[in-house]
């Protein structure tokens, strides 16, 4: 401590100066110096996050109001690509889809991972409980890649799924799944439920472990039944563990792109298009990158919607 | 004591961040420089070649297809001081990259997509001069007419040369010979009542007739449609439809009947029923595993095919309406070009030229490529073994050329139009949810507004 200062505001921020020349003005400089530390602190992450995601952002929304193929001058057309999104049924029943997929992405592998996650918890102690465990967590380790070719294999018309239903007297159901127009978009709802449910009970299960035993001792004093403790003990304390799910579930299905990618290329007859695959199409195979670019923002903006009150939701309970 | 940043603050630095992006710079891409010389559309003094200096040619082909790689290496050979960087992706990516790539960082030799839009960019060097020099223009014209455009790109087949074939493949009919001889099979088909005879007695027979791929972003049904077209009308206006003439039109009485031909084989049950979920790689796993009797596609298959199944496939061209009628097929180039701003241009298009008229050239072209050269029609031709799918293709071209029955292929049109025109209206056929007259006037309607923007 014995060198001179020489940078009051360096100084400050470590430890106190010798010296006390003015209260107001220590606290001050004292202020910015760690405001000047925390800026500096977060400058490499902000610069990340700038040039990754804000500027390509902002890239797209400025794309968006341009007719440009991405090579050749652009025109200014203002919100008409805007206009295309929500009038063109081509474009917009991309949206519809997805909308449709949450059915299959969130509500199945959340319904179904709670009633999972219980019945594990209730056997924590046992090998079975493990092996359960692994077994449902297993798509999550897959390439989803493998995963979406086993799954083509699997629904194709002499596939296992109408193998199975055939030889229990279902011959008349068969069909080529990912075919059928009728049930494209439920068969890949189908593989994205697989996918998502190892991770949405994997959650659920950590959320489970938390609650304190005694809680469940207590109810079983005032002899509540298994359901009465699902619905008053596990499901409130799983609260922000079922926000999570929901919301990644949720962000998976309206931006979902590599299922449908691998399984379906969004046919037959766009009936699996969804916005993300949409947006790739638009914009590298059409190249018209201003209606891709306002399709993409009209994404964003539906995730947002979709999630933030759900983020909301959850974060009022803790 | 830590200071927060306001969410309102947040919000109004991104949207004045989004705003500067939008008004500051102006439209996206208005810098991109315009080449000013777009190739050699003036005589060149003479024919140019590579040179004797070691030189490094930039070349990006496409994966899966060994044959231009096979035609570098024996280039080489042939001429020690050219060496090749070679870089290869699938077709799909090479589609969605080629204006970037073209315009950022231009090949040597490209593999080339649909040109016109490349073509309308600047991207792809005029080659007329090269033409001129190497004396292509005495080919017959029909080898090279898809590879013309207009100034600007549009019309299609004619104008100056933008790009080149290694070879041109050709459309028709493969056979399982077994199955054939099954179903008592004798001779290829004459005529089109002929080849629905044929499909009938597959199907009592329990054989699947037509194993077709018709699933994910490229509906296959576009081959067999296009045959039933040439087989009802003439290929001229179909050809004019896909090289965007100015008031072609696809929906036409004769094509209409070809789609209801189409839609009868479909209700009849002719195709293998996963038709809508098939792609083109399960397509051809299901026809070598004898999982049916018919498959609609190109001779780029039969060096495979003579490889997976040695004489146990055939090949015919898709027979007429009335029986002795003139054959039509789909036949296209195998279309490469040199970029603009390339820097061995002279001895990309003396690489091209040597495809054509070189013998060892001709003879990897035929054996590891499997379509016919480009080139004079007196070339020099190699020796293929009788009875191979090869040879049968190779005859089947010659009959197309006499028949003056080329034709560029549908899906061809425009960028977009088979993803997103023909495919899912083709997948609507087969299951049924679509007429044929609604589908081409579907299509007709996608065209005109994809041709007109």
């Amino acid at each position: 401590m014995a060198r001179p200062i020489l940078d009051p505001a360096v100084e400050a921020a470590g430890s106190p100066p010798a010296t006390v020349p003015n209260g107001w003005t220590v606290r001050r400089t004292r202020r910015r110096a760690r405001q000047t530390a925390g800026w500096l602190f977060a400058a490499p992450a902000l610069a990340a996050y700038t040039i990754f995601v804000l500027w390509p952002m902002g890239l797209t929304v400025q794309y968006s109001l341009y007719q440009w193929n991405g090579i050749g001058a652009s025109t200014w057309v203002g919100l008409d690509n805007y206009r295309r999104v929500f009038t063109d049924p081509e474009l917009f029943d991309t949206i519809l889809h997805a909308f449709e997929l949450i059915l299959y992405f969130c509500v199945v592998p959340v319904v179904l991972g709670l009633a999972i996650a219980n019945t594990i918890r209730r056997i924590a102690t046992t090998r079975l409980a493990l092996v359960a465990r692994t077994v449902i967590f297993i798509p999550q380790v897959i390439p989803l890649v493998a995963a979406g070719i086993t799954w083509s294999w699997l629904l194709a018309s002499d596939g296992l799924v109408n193998q199975v239903l055939s030889a229990v007297g279902l011959g008349g159901v068969t069909r080529a799944w990912l075919g059928d127009f009728g049930t494209a978009l439920p068969a890949v709802g189908v593989i994205g439920a697989w996918v998502l449910l190892g991770l949405c009970t994997l959650l659920l299960l950590a959320g489970m472990s938390k609650i304190d035993p005694a809680l469940y001792e207590a109810a079983r004093i005032d002899s509540a039944g298994p359901l009465r403790e699902f619905f008053s003990i596990t499901v409130p304390s799983v609260r922000q563990e079922i926000g999570v799910c929901v919301t990644v579930t949720v962000i998976a299905a309206l931006a979902s792109f590599d299922i449908i990618y691998i399984s379906t290329q969004g046919g037959p007859g766009n009936s699996t298009m969804v916005p993300g695959l949409e947006i790739y199409r638009q914009a590298f195979f059409n190249r018209e990158v201003g209606v891709a670019s306002a399709l993409a923002v009209v994404l964003m903006v539906l995730v947002l919607a979709c999630v933030l009150p759900i983020q909301r939701l959850t974060r009022e309970t803790s | 004591m830590s200071r927060r940043i306001s969410r309102r603050r947040a919000a109004l630095g991104f949207v004045a961040l989004t705003g500067t992006l939008a008004a500051g710079c102006g439209g996206p891409g208005s810098d991109s420089s315009e080449p000013s010389e777009t190739g050699t559309g003036a005589a060149l003094a003479g024919a140019p070649t590579c040179g004797d200096e070691p030189i490094t040619m930039n070349a990006y082909f496409e994966t899966g297809f060994p044959m231009p790689t096979a035609l570098t290496d024996e280039f080489t050979a042939q001429f020690p001081n050219v060496t090749w960087e070679i870089r290869e992706d699938q077709f799909a990516v090479i589609t969605q990259n080629a204006p970037r790539v073209l315009a950022d960082d231009p090949p040597d030799l490209m593999r080339l997509p649909q040109v016109s839009e490349l073509v309308k960019d600047g991207l792809l060097k005029n080659l007329d001069g090269y033409a001129e020099a190497f004396g292509w223009d005495q080919w017959p014209a029909s080898q090279l007419e898809q590879l013309r455009l207009g100034d600007g790109g549009r019309p299609r087949g004619e104008g100056s040369l933008y790009a080149m074939g290694l070879n041109f493949s050709m459309t028709g009919v493969f056979y399982n010979k077994t199955l054939a001889e099954q179903i008592g099979m004798t001779a290829p088909p004459a005529s089109l009542a002929e080849f629905d005879d044929l499909l009938a007695r597959a199907q009592q027979a329990g054989v699947t007739p037509i194993v077709q791929f018709n699933g994910g972003a490229t509906g296959g049904f576009a081959f067999p449609l296009q045959n039933l077209m040439a087989a009802y009308g003439e290929p001229g206006p179909i050809n004019d439809w896909i090289f965007q003439k100015d008031g072609a039109t696809i929906d036409t009485p004769s094509n209409l009947e070809a789609v209801q031909h189409l839609d009868e084989w479909i209700k009849a049950g002719y195709f293998d029923p996963d038709a809508n979920a098939m792609d083109y790689a399960t397509m051809m796993s299901k026809f070598i595993a004898g999982g049916g009797l018919f498959m609609f596609n190109g001779d780029w298959e039969s060096g495979n095919l003579d490889q997976q199944l040695p004489g146990e496939v055939g090949f015919f061209l898709f027979p007429s309406a009335e029986e002795g009628g003139a054959l039509a097929t789909m036949s296209a180039p195998l279309t490469f070009g040199i970029g603009t701003n390339s820097a061995n241009a002279d001895c990309a298009a003396f690489f091209l030229d040597w495809v054509a008229t070189n013998p060892e050239a001709r003879t990897v072209a035929v054996e590891v490529g499997g379509s016919h050269p480009m080139g004079l029609p007196d070339a020099p031709m190699p020796e293929v073994q009788e009875g191979t799918v090869t040879a049968e293709t190779l005859a089947a071209g010659a009959q197309i050329a006499e028949d003056n029955g080329a034709m560029d292929f549908i899906a061809n049109a425009t960028g977009a139009i088979y993803a997103q025109s023909w495919t899912p209206q083709l997948q609507r056929l087969f299951a049924g949810e679509q007429t044929p007259e609604e589908l081409l006037r579907t299509v007709q309607s996608d065209y005109e507004s994809q041709v007109g923007s």
